[in-house]
């Protein structure tokens, strides 16, 4: 018999798989499933930690000290059950909960004044988050809450009046910071805050009610979007709009109004606040404040500009380390099969077909994985795997090229601008041409690129989204790249039309309301036609879907244009709040009547971070950089804006700060402290060298978490099959010396 | 900023903000949605603490609840007796631990006490054949689910004791990052 189970326990450990385990060692698994165990294997198994059924000491304690007789206590964790001998045969219930609970009171009669003193000597905010997350019912959590302070005054023989004390101080209760919000400083709170603002929640809850959270995270994106411009244009608004229209520049003459100049941006409008040409460079001395301060416009402009965009950094910064932190992982662990069966179930969803088509999702997913894992990786053919490279090399090929070809025809384009104006229909007609070409292009390209992507049959879907965002974001970055250096490397070079700001400023308008009116059409055309179309005409019952990265990167391609006109048209972010806003209902609609849910999986999380990532990095950091070479480089048109006859936009600061060192003690400190900071350059490294150390260290703090993690892991799983070990041998010995069992043993 | 209520004691509405993620008008909407549920049955006056449970056939009609497959064994695990019938306490703690401000090893927790059907603090296989049809609606077949389950328990059960337990979820939850979207109701 030993010998046999030293052979069972080898072979048990060698072995990996359950299965295996299950059917090599028949005796190890019915040793386990006794039920008359010894006196001996139940002491040992009382007192393993592992068995326990709440999650750490501190919660049997917590558990334990709600436990008194003649007390009613709501029980969630540790439910007294009655011990059956029937229900599970592979674990003996022990003790009852009760008697382990008694042996806990015991033990939390000491550490009951432990826990509280704990509870009570974290800060108020501290305390009250760990309260929140603990897994107790809303009763035990309240009754801890209140009454401690009782009991401890109880205990010292106090007769304090029945008001209520708590673990917590009662200024905790007034401070409207603390509540609910999981960050303790003031601009913390306030950013925070921001993302909860509740506009259009019912809508939002419509529609993750039938769509699932992967096209709430579209509108998620959106709200945020509308914040960040609110705020922009609230800070330009208020410090450079406001001052130029109160006193308007004493050479404006206005010509006409026609609605085609709505969309064209000429005429009317540029000569309005919309435009950099409005704006003059004069200094506000009229009204009583600014005669003591004097109100300086251009150097107004490039500060609102300025701090706006410093504003919206840390903004972008912040929600990006945000997400990252919530979508990081440790070890990357791609289509797991109980992530899929755990997770996947997006509790959002209500409405009934909706709900059907996520189940149907999900057992797609499933017997793909099943099927993957049974078939394992097939042996691809040397001819077969040659053709899919063959493929993938096409499909790059088409992609490339029609992107290279697109912007290829948008630079030639915007080199030959009609000079002949033959009727002024025909001018406005030109300009909107070339704004028409680009919209077009992003409309079309796309298409091409799904296309590809079919004939393509990437491995994942993941991999299929990744790359479709890519070649999206190769073409939008490449014509606003060839748009870019023909602006600043060649207009604001030859200063060709006199007031190139303008120009500049009315072309990014114009693109951004053809963008607009792109959209409204597929949506209309793409969507609604195309349901009627496919209902009526081809008779077949599936709707189209909503296509979530395309749109999500058309909302940063706008707000791109945004950040890039925001110098030469102050006024371009309220546009871009109005497009929004209604870009919202109408997306919404069109989503409610044509479209149905999607089948494939979207990962809602990692998605979100990757759309933040892409806001910040391609969109506002070239953004920032175009805005940084204007502001410092290129040479301001002479006869409009409030920069003309100085040699760049900088100037205006530095004259500025010459004359007010002069008037203020203070500022004439700032500005010499800002001059050391920029003039020496150890001043750059220095913060540079040591953001880069803390993020080494980071990055080998996670390595080394990674390592032990493994290592536990492994320690966890030795510690199972030295446990399966000793409790047969522990109960074979029993079963060894008692004579009367009813087992093989007879004769001996 | 209206503290113009009746319902509930000013110490009462601190004490459920302190205890869950709802701010003062949150609960207040939601004391109105579970009271939409029985107007009959649930006073208006929560000051003196009335013992009212609605019975789980009202809580499972709810829009948000009512075709998901989950909802008795959510009902159950937020509710004091285990059958699903809930007080308001339930309830709020209910709506609180799904809202999005929870943290994830409070979600992972229940989520862990929803998937055990047997309410044996460990999720053995009968319990992930039950998940599995429930998710696929019967969809797959046995020997299917089968493999599934298996494969589920050899990636997952860390102790190999053919089972999940707690530690077993969370460490596998902490893999899942898209856990924090998908375990979260809109109320």
């Amino acid at each position: 018999m030993f010998t046999k189970n030293s052979d069972t326990s080898d072979s048990e450990s060698t072995s990996s798989s359950s299965s295996s385990k299950e059917s090599s060692n028949g005796y190890q698994v019915r040793s386990l499933q006794r039920n008359n165990w010894s006196s001996a294997t139940r002491k040992m198994l009382s007192s393993m930690p592992s068995r326990k059924t709440v999650l750490s000491q501190g919660y049997i304690v917590l558990q334990a000290w709600l436990y008194e007789p003649g007390k009613h206590v709501h029980y969630r964790s540790t439910r007294p059950r009655p011990v059956t001998p029937s229900t599970s045969p592979e674990r003996p219930r022990l003790i009852s909960h009760h008697q382990s609970l008694r042996k806990s009171v015991l033990k939390a009669e000491t550490n009951k004044e432990q826990l509280v003193s704990d509870l009570r000597g974290l800060s108020e905010s501290e305390g009250m988050r760990k309260l929140r997350a603990m897994p107790l019912s809303l009763a035990d959590k309240m009754e801890i809450r209140e009454s401690p302070g009782k009991k401890i005054y109880k205990q010292q023989g106090d007769q304090r009046e029945r008001g209520v004390k708590h673990c917590f101080s009662p200024l905790a209760k007034n401070s409207v910071i603390n509540r609910n919000v999981p960050c303790h400083n003031l601009p913390c709170m306030y950013l925070s805050r921001v993302g909860s603002l509740k506009l259009w929640n019912s809508s939002m809850k419509k529609l993750s009610g039938r769509y699932g959270t992967g096209v709430l995270s579209y509108f998620t994106f959106l709200r945020t979007l509308l914040f960040i411009n609110l705020l922009f244009f609230i800070i330009t608004f208020l410090f450079l709009v406001l001052p130029q229209a109160i006193h308007p520049p004493p050479d404006s003459h206005r010509t006409s109004f026609s609605w085609i100049e709505l969309l064209t941006g000429i005429g009317y409008l540029s000569q309005s606040l919309m435009f950099y040409g409005y704006y003059s460079n004069i200094t506000i001395k009229a009204t009583s404040i600014t005669s003591m301060v004097p109100y300086c416009i251009p150097t107004a402009y490039v500060f609102t500009t300025t701090i706006s965009f410093f504003t919206i950094c840390i903004i972008l910064v912040y929600s990006m380390s945000k997400s990252f932190g919530k979508s990081f992982q440790v070890f990357k662990s791609d289509g797991n099969l109980s992530e899929n069966v755990f997770c996947s179930w997006d509790f959002k969803v209500t409405k009934k077909p909706s709900i059907r088509l996520q189940s149907e999702k999900i057992s797609t997913q499933l017997k793909e994985q099943l099927s993957e894992l049974t078939s394992g990786e097939e042996e691809r053919t040397l001819m077969q795997r040659f053709r899919n490279f063959l493929v993938h090399v096409a499909a790059w090929f088409i992609c490339l090229a029609s992107i290279f070809f697109s912007a290829l025809g948008v630079y030639l384009l915007s080199k030959v601008r009609g000079k002949k104006a033959i009727s002024k229909m025909h001018q406005n007609l030109d300009l909107l041409f070339m704004a028409a070409v680009v919209s077009g292009f992003n409309l079309l390209l796309p298409g091409i690129f799904n296309f590809c992507a079919w004939i393509e049959k990437h491995n994942s879907p993941s991999t299929r989204v990744y790359v479709s965002i890519f070649r999206n974001l190769l073409l939008k970055i490449s014509i606003i790249g060839v748009l870019c250096y023909h602006w600043l490397g060649k207009i604001a070079v030859e200063q060709d039309p006199q007031c190139w700001e303008n120009f500049v400023g009315q072309e990014l308008y114009r693109l951004l309301l053809m963008d607009f009116i792109f959209t409204v059409l597929y949506t209309f055309l793409g969507e609604f036609v195309w349901r009627i179309f496919s209902q009526k005409i081809l008779r077949k019952n599936r709707k189209p879907v909503f296509d979530i990265a395309r749109n999500v990167l058309e909302l940063v391609y706008g707000q791109t244009l945004t950040w890039l006109g925001v110098l030469f048209a102050p006024l371009l972010p309220a546009v871009q709040i109005a497009k929004l806003f209604v870009l919202f209902y109408m997306k919404k609609n069109s989503l409610l009547l044509n479209c149905q849910a999607s089948k494939k999986p979207w990962r809602a999380t990692r998605m979100t971070t990757v759309f933040i990532a892409l806001l910040f990095f391609p969109s506002f950091l070239g953004a920032a950089v175009f805005v940084a070479y204007t502001v410092w480089i290129i040479k301001p048109s002479s006869e409009c804006g409030p920069f003309r006859n100085l040699t760049n936009m900088l100037e205006s600061v530095k004259l500025w700060a010459d004359r007010m060192k002069d008037h203020h003690q203070i500022l004439s400190w700032l500005i010499r402290a800002y001059n050391a900071f920029t003039d020496n350059p150890l001043f750059l490294f220095l913060p540079s060298g040591v953001f880069l150390l803390v993020i080494y260290f980071r990055i080998q703090v996670v390595d080394g978490q990674r390592r032990i993690i493994r290592r536990l892991e492994k320690q966890i799983d030795d510690e199972g099959k030295d446990k399966k070990f000793l409790i047969t041998q522990l109960q074979y010995l029993y079963e060894e010396n008692t004579p009367n069992s009813s087992h093989r043993h007879r004769g001996r | 900023m209206g503290n113009k209520q009746t319902i509930f004691t000013a110490q009462q509405l601190d004490a459920y903000q302190d205890c869950t993620y709802f701010t003062r008008k949150e609960i207040l909407r939601l004391f109105y949605r579970y009271r939409d549920l029985a107007p009959q049955l649930v006073p208006l006056d929560y000051t003196n603490h009335p013992d009212v449970k609605l019975p789980y056939e009202l809580i499972g009609s709810m829009p948000e609840l009512k075709d998901n497959p989950f909802r008795q064994r959510i009902a159950e695990v937020f509710s004091e007796d285990g059958e699903g019938n809930m007080t308001l306490d339930d309830f709020l703690d209910m709506f609180s631990v799904l809202s999005e401000m929870a943290p994830r090893d409070l979600k992972a927790y229940y989520a862990f006490k929803i998937y055990d059907f047997n309410d044996d603090d460990f999720i053995c296989k009968s319990d992930l054949e039950k998940t599995l049809n429930k998710l696929t609606r019967n969809e797959l077949t046995e020997d299917e689910v089968k493999m599934v389950c298996e494969k589920v328990i050899d990636e997952a059960d860390l102790d190999n004791d053919g089972r999940l337990s707690l530690e077993d979820f969370q460490h596998m939850i902490n893999r899942a990052p898209d856990f924090l979207s998908t375990f979260h109701i809109r109320i």
